[in-house]
């Protein structure tokens, strides 16, 4: 009889909480850093040339039974970009690619989130990157969430979308090949 | 003519060396500024700055050379005709060419092995990293580089200008002595 009720009383409260779901607000877990953001680019039409920045940050809110109400936004120290090469890591920051000095952080805005299937949505936002704001869809995958073993609550994702490099005014010209670069973001949010 | 400096004029090592230097440091300047605006599919891509690293650590045995050798063997006073100022301006002038041609070779040498890696001089053999890893260093490094080089060349046509006053206006042997003639 108890139990019955605590059942139900659990139902209600599910059904309660689902009609004014309140999106959870998760913070990129950077003190950890469980969270990367990588690019991958042709190296010639031969091999994929993989890399990294190293110092971004961000925040989402997410629920998983309203992923259309999600909502995204990561800023990047673009200095922090790493290759691998230091002198090409300081040809990446120069005026043929990133500017930094000119263009110190890049960001993505979440403006809509349109779920396409079982744990994958697409993201849609303005990226700004080398002082040009453009949209782009993120191809994003639910990866999964729940409790950590220290008292926390998380949530992971990974998406990709690729960029023109002329789109937004890179000017080094890599070949045919290399035209275009996909980001790829892997993140892991600490609820707040 | 002799190898070594005697009082009354420069011997063939460092006639060599000197010439031998400015020849180099404008040829790296050039070789710098071109490199660096080649295009991806440039055949000389990979090999400018190569050639551009080779040469400048070469560049940096002959200027440690240079040093041993303006101990070994001094070098002929300055002449009895300058003037306190052109004393001054000479000392500082040679000490400060000196000092620069050591810091833009350095300052190179840390832009290229900043992240571990040596460097390959014409394939014969590999200079080690002895810095790497500082906070930015290769960007540290590479703007150091280049504002460097172009000081460097700046003095050094002042340097050459400071020569030719010397020989067409004060008409003093100063720049004839570097070409090896004596007073």
């Amino acid at each position: 009889m108890l139990k019955k009720t605590l059942a139900t009383l659990a139902l209600a409260g599910s059904l309660l909480g689902a009609g004014q779901t309140l999106a959870a607000d998760y913070v990129i877990d950077k003190e950890g850093q469980h969270a990367f953001i990588n690019f991958k680019i042709s190296h010639l039409g031969y091999s994929w040339l993989y890399g990294t920045f190293k110092d971004f940050d961000g925040s989402f809110s997410f629920d998983a039974a309203k992923p259309e109400e999600s909502k995204v936004k990561v800023t990047v120290n673009t200095a922090s970009v790493d290759s691998n090469h230091a002198e090409r890591d300081k040809h990446l920051r120069s005026a043929d690619f990133l500017n930094v000095g000119k263009h110190p952080t890049a960001t993505f805005e979440s403006t809509a989130v349109k779920s396409t299937g079982e744990g994958t949505a697409e993201i849609t936002g303005n990226l700004t990157l080398n002082g040009v704001t453009k949209p782009v869809v993120i191809a994003a995958k639910f990866i999964g969430e729940g409790q950590d073993p220290w008292g926390g609550y998380r949530a992971g994702f990974e998406g990709s979308t690729k960029l023109r490099l002329k789109d937004f005014d890179i000017q080094k010209d890599l070949g045919p090949a290399s035209q275009e670069v996909e980001l790829i973001l892997s993140v892991e949010g600490v609820r707040q | 003519m002799q190898w070594h400096n005697s009082p009354a004029r420069y011997g063939l090592v460092s006639i060599l060396l000197h010439w031998g230097v400015a020849l180099t440091v404008f040829g790296l300047f050039g070789l710098g500024l071109w490199m660096v605006g080649l295009d991806y599919y440039s055949s000389w891509y990979r090999s400018a700055p190569a050639l551009h690293k080779a040469i400048g650590l070469c560049l940096f045995a002959a200027m440690l050379l240079r040093l041993v050798w303006r101990f070994l063997s001094p070098p002929p006073p300055l002449l009895d005709s300058y003037g306190p100022l052109t004393r001054l301006g000479a000392r500082l002038g040679h000490g400060l060419l000196y000092l620069g041609l050591f810091a833009v070779i350095i300052s190179g040498y840390l832009i290229s092995t900043a992240d571990g890696r040596g460097i390959e001089v014409f394939g014969l053999f590999e200079v080690p990293a002895l810095v790497s890893g500082l906070p930015n260093q290769e960007d540290v490094a590479g703007l150091v580089h280049e504002y460097l080089a172009w000081g460097l060349v700046s003095l050094s046509v002042l340097h050459a200008l400071a020569a030719l006053k010397h020989h067409f206006i004060d008409r003093d042997v100063t720049l004839k002595r570097m070409l090896g003639c004596s007073r």
